[in-house]
């Protein structure tokens, strides 16, 4: 095992301890849940959880004070040149979505025990949560692409598990598939990537790639790919960049974040908020060293982020399922995200995250708490006027929703505010220009829907059904802790990163992120703004405070339209039908994947299986060929048989005969 | 002197006069029998033939365990021939014919 | 000069006989055939200084199985078989198999690899040599292997043939021993309260 010791070094049975605790809960009630029962099972699993959370506390102060890890544990494969080593990599970049993790994961589970409280599937869901945790860690803690390569795969699948985990339902196993396999064309660029790294650079571990990106940059190295030549390394990156786009639902593989909210609530929250949907966030941060020598790569990250970051924004604004709504403004920060790695402001990509994950896993539970009430009504239609039974969910999703917005003092202020002005900033030709007005449209629209779900629920007209207002009270305690818990990170996380972190500095090296971020001092977007800020002889007043003023004629226009009960919005839809149906229809993507890939793929398969496998090779070689042939020649054969005793005799006699006349001639 | 050659081509008669009487014969399955017993007779000078001739006496131990096989295989032959005469009334070769593929 | 006479002799009447075997029309008549040829037979074997060998084919042979086909014949009354009709439909085949058989063998036998040397000039051994000795002083010893297999053939052919054609008179009474065994209280015994 090597170790690297630069200030301090961290306690390798600790390391190990984060990502093997979850795992042994999730053994314990996967394999064992029927001897278990519930009781047991969550409190193995979420105790271990919980065990997990203060254990990557305690490595994340450790980090802060200077402490970093890197070794390997166990050599997997060794064949001729290719080593692949299990290992940690451990420095401010993993210490914090290490954090973000643990943390959310064990709100999550607090909160799945009262809100799956009955249900038959109740272990296996624990084993799948903690399983997942334990992919999640394994991904963001390796140190080399097959340890990424392993955890993504893994999230994958169990997010696939999670996601189908009412398999009884039909909706619930097809949005499993579609989420399984749009994952899976992500995942095969992702590949590709991971193959075209092993063979240009000879390894996959994190430190000796990076260490040999500029001197393949300097030798200009080219490739062939399909008839083109590219950049060496802007293909790696773009071909990893795609894995990103799959398992963070980037345009056009986004069509599976929506479906996924057939999952139980608590999943969305971590899976499809806070964990799975980042990693490829943390990816494209994570190899900041190898996008930032491609200005073609980052380039399409910054586009494919706004077109996403717009587009989702504009879909939630018409959407009725209120977590469809969050489904669809998690898709537009994820935008956010991949624009701020874009314009390389990667550390307030990274920051957004942190409280992205905070804030939107509080609205994911908050709106499951509002599910629990109404009994699985998700209906936003049906709902109105909760605030009088559900007092602590209006107040925890009244926080989510300002912080969503980017209100100050609350936590998106800080980050998105940030990405916005790093993107004004970072001068890249009209792609950043794109990208400001994407993400400038997209505030004012995020402001805009989050309020109008906020208001549907809790305010307007009370239009929840008779049978239902019976069951209207506020959730338990084992749901609505969590609920506190996480508001106190959406609340304070954004001051906390910019103040105590020192999250955002410009120099990166002196701020949080240290060596795990690699920015090119030429294109750093946050030193340009601290150049700007210090230049007092303009007004940057549009740049600094734009976003706000957008913000804030958001939630103004939810407010006249929803907050009283008001013909407004159905007038509004019925001037553009179009529109209307065109946003309803989410931009028809889904269509245009049924008549371009669906449909073409399914008759192909109908063909091969009715022309080749069939006709060909069931009726025309077997049966036809073998079975046919057999049965023939049997029917000839059986001739032989006469059944006549002295016929056999004189075959014998022949046979004899035959024989010795053979052996007088050979002699 | 007689010649060995002499001794077997007496042999080579017996057997093949055995053979023709293996084709020739169609009225009953006892003719098989006795053909039968012609070749293993011709075997059996063959083999004394030479055991004379070479001066091993292991040819006449063998003429003796043939003739032991010859008598066995006779007497299973024949108890097989009763059983299935009682069945079937008949020893005609051409009705046994029952084993048809 | 006597030797060469009893040969042809004996060989001669052998061949004929055999001839009488298989184109008799009459079934007695072919196993009288036969017989006849174990004999002729049996003096060949003495001309080669087997006369063990010779008065066993006469007993046993003769003796024994030629009866045994007499027996098996007249039970069996075959003499009331109908005539062979188109017996000579497989004689083309069968006799130019046999024809052609025969010019091989004795090709073969007369090439001269069985005539040279001291094969061709052995000398017939003396008086005090007894056939009957020689056999057994191989038989028990170097043999004995095959002598017990051979022992053992018989016994599974006398066990064979009894099994094959036992049948049971339908007027005796048999005990069955493995019913004897198998039964049970209930078959045998009856609680009757009065």
């Amino acid at each position: 095992m090597v170790l690297e010791t630069t200030h301090m070094t961290l306690n390798q049975v600790e390391l190990m301890a984060i990502p093997l605790l979850p795992l042994v809960g999730a053994l314990a009630a996967g394999l064992f849940g029927w001897l278990l029962k519930d009781t047991l099972s969550h409190l193995i699993t979420s105790g271990a959880v919980i065990l997990s959370a203060l254990l990557s506390i305690d490595v994340f102060i450790k980090v802060l004070a200077g402490a970093e890890f890197y070794g390997n544990f166990w050599t997997w494969i060794s064949s001729g040149d290719l080593v692949v080593n299990i290992g940690m990599m451990i420095d401010p970049l993993t210490a914090i979505m290490m954090v973000t993790v643990t943390v959310v994961s064990a709100c999550v589970h607090i909160y799945t025990i009262g809100y799956m409280h009955g249900d038959p599937g109740y272990p296996r869901f624990f084993s799948y949560i903690s399983a997942f945790t334990f992919s999640m860690l394994i991904l963001v803690m390796g140190n080399s692409f097959f340890t990424l390569f392993f955890g993504w795969e893994a999230v994958g699948l169990f997010s696939y598990l999670l996601i189908g985990f009412w398999f009884k339902r039909e909706s619930a196993t097809t949005a499993a598939m579609k989420a399984f396999i749009v994952n899976r064309v992500g995942d095969f660029g992702f590949a590709i990537g991971i193959l075209a790294v092993w063979y240009y650079f000879g390894t996959v571990d994190y430190r000796e790639v990076f260490a040999a990106v500029p001197a393949l940059v300097d030798s200009a190295a080219t490739m062939h790919f399909l008839g083109w030549e590219i950049d060496t390394i802007t293909f790696v990156c773009l071909a990893l960049f795609v894995g990103a786009m799959g398992k963070s639902g980037q345009v056009p593989l986004h069509v599976w974040l929506p479906d996924s909210m057939e999952g139980p609530t608590p999943i969305s929250a971590l899976i499809h908020a806070a964990t799975m949907v980042t990693a490829g966030v943390f990816m494209v941060a994570r190899l900041s060293p190898m996008f930032e020598y491609s200005e073609t790569a980052l380039a399409v990250v910054i586009i494919i982020g706004s077109i996403t970051a717009f587009m989702c924004a504009t879909i939630g604004l018409v959407q009725t399922d209120i977590k469809r709504v969050i489904a669809y403004s998690t898709c537009s920060q994820l935008g956010y995200m991949f624009v701020a790695c874009g314009v390389s402001a990667y550390s307030a990509g990274i920051f957004h995250l942190m409280t992205h994950a905070y804030f939107k896993a509080l609205l994911f539970l908050g709106a499951g708490s509002v599910i629990h009430a109404v009994m699985s009504n998700q209906d936003l239609r049906k709902m109105g006027q909760l605030r009088k039974y559900m007092p602590i969910t209006y107040i925890t999703m009244l926080l989510a929703g300002l912080a969503l917005s980017g209100i100050p003092p609350f936590g998106g202020f800080w980050s998105k505010d940030l990405i916005i002005e790093a993107a004004a900033v970072r001068d890249m030709g009209w792609v950043s220009d794109v990208a400001y007005w994407a993400l400038m449209s997209g505030v004012f629209m995020t402001a805009f829907y989050t309020f109008r779900m906020f208001l549907l629920t809790f305010h307007n007209s009370d239009r929840v059904p008779a049978e239902t207002k019976s069951h209207l009270h506020e959730s338990p305690k084992v749901i609505t802790v969590p609920l506190m818990i996480l508001a106190v990170g959406a609340v304070g996380a954004g001051m906390w990163g910019y103040y105590t972190l020192d999250i955002t500095n410009a120099e990166i090296i002196h701020g949080y992120f240290r060596d795990s971020i690699f920015v090119m001092d030429e294109h750093n977007p946050l030193m340009a703004l601290e150049l700007l800020e210090e230049d007092h002889t303009h007004s940057h007043f549009w740049l600094e405070k734009g976003a706000l003023v957008l913000a804030l004629l958001g939630i103004g226009m939810a407010f006249l339209m929803y907050f009283k009960e008001s013909q407004l919005p159905a007038k509004l839809a019925d001037t553009f039908p179009r529109l209307y149906a065109f946003l309803l229809n989410k931009w028809y993507w889904d269509e245009f994947y049924d008549v371009t890939i669906v449909r073409p793929v399914r008759a192909l398969g109908t063909f091969f299986w009715q022309k080749c496998d069939l006709a060909v090779i069931d009726k025309g070689i077997i049966h036809g060929g073998i079975i046919g042939t057999v049965k023939n020649g049997s029917a000839l054969l059986k001739n032989i048989q006469t059944g006549r005793v002295y016929h056999y005799a004189y075959a014998m006699v022949i046979g004899v005969f035959g024989l010795l006349t053979f052996l007088m001639l050979n002699a | 002197m007689v010649p060995l050659s002499s001794f077997l081509v007496v042999g080579a008669a017996l057997f093949s006069i055995g053979i023709v009487g293996l084709f020739l014969n169609r009225k009953n399955v006892i003719t098989i029998l006795m053909c039968i017993e012609l070749m293993l007779l011709a075997v059996n000078i063959n083999f004394a033939a030479f055991s004379h001739f070479l001066g091993d006496i292991g040819g006449q131990i063998f003429v003796f365990f043939v003739l032991t096989v010859a008598a066995s295989e006779v007497a299973v032959g024949l108890a097989i021939l009763v059983a299935y005469y009682r069945q079937r009334r008949s020893i005609a070769i051409e009705d046994i014919n029952t084993l048809q593929g | 000069m006597l030797e060469t006479t009893f040969f042809y002799l004996f060989g001669g009447l052998a061949v004929f006989a055999a001839l009488g075997v298989i184109l008799s029309a009459n079934t007695m008549h072919s196993v009288m055939w036969l017989i006849l040829c174990f004999f002729n037979a049996s003096g060949l074997f003495f001309l080669l200084d087997a006369e063990f060998l010779g008065i066993i084919l006469v007993l046993i042979y003769v003796g024994a199985v030629m009866v045994l086909f007499m027996f098996v014949v007249m039970m069996l009354e075959v003499n009331q078989a109908v005539k062979r009709e188109g017996w000579l439909q497989y004689l083309p085949v069968g006799g130019m198999i046999a024809l052609i058989l025969f010019i091989e063998l004795v090709a073969a036998s007369t090439s001269g690899v069985f005539t040279t040397g001291d094969m061709a000039t052995t000398a017939h051994l003396g008086a005090e040599v007894n056939n009957t000795v020689e056999i057994g002083k191989v038989l028990y010893t170097k043999y004995l292997l095959g002598f017990e297999i051979a022992a053992m053939i018989l016994l599974v052919a006398l066990v064979g043939a009894i099994v094959l054609t036992l049948r049971e008179r339908k007027d005796a009474k048999y005990q069955n021993i493995s019913k004897q065994v198998n039964v049970r209280k209930e078959d045998r015994l009856t609680k009757v309260s009065m």
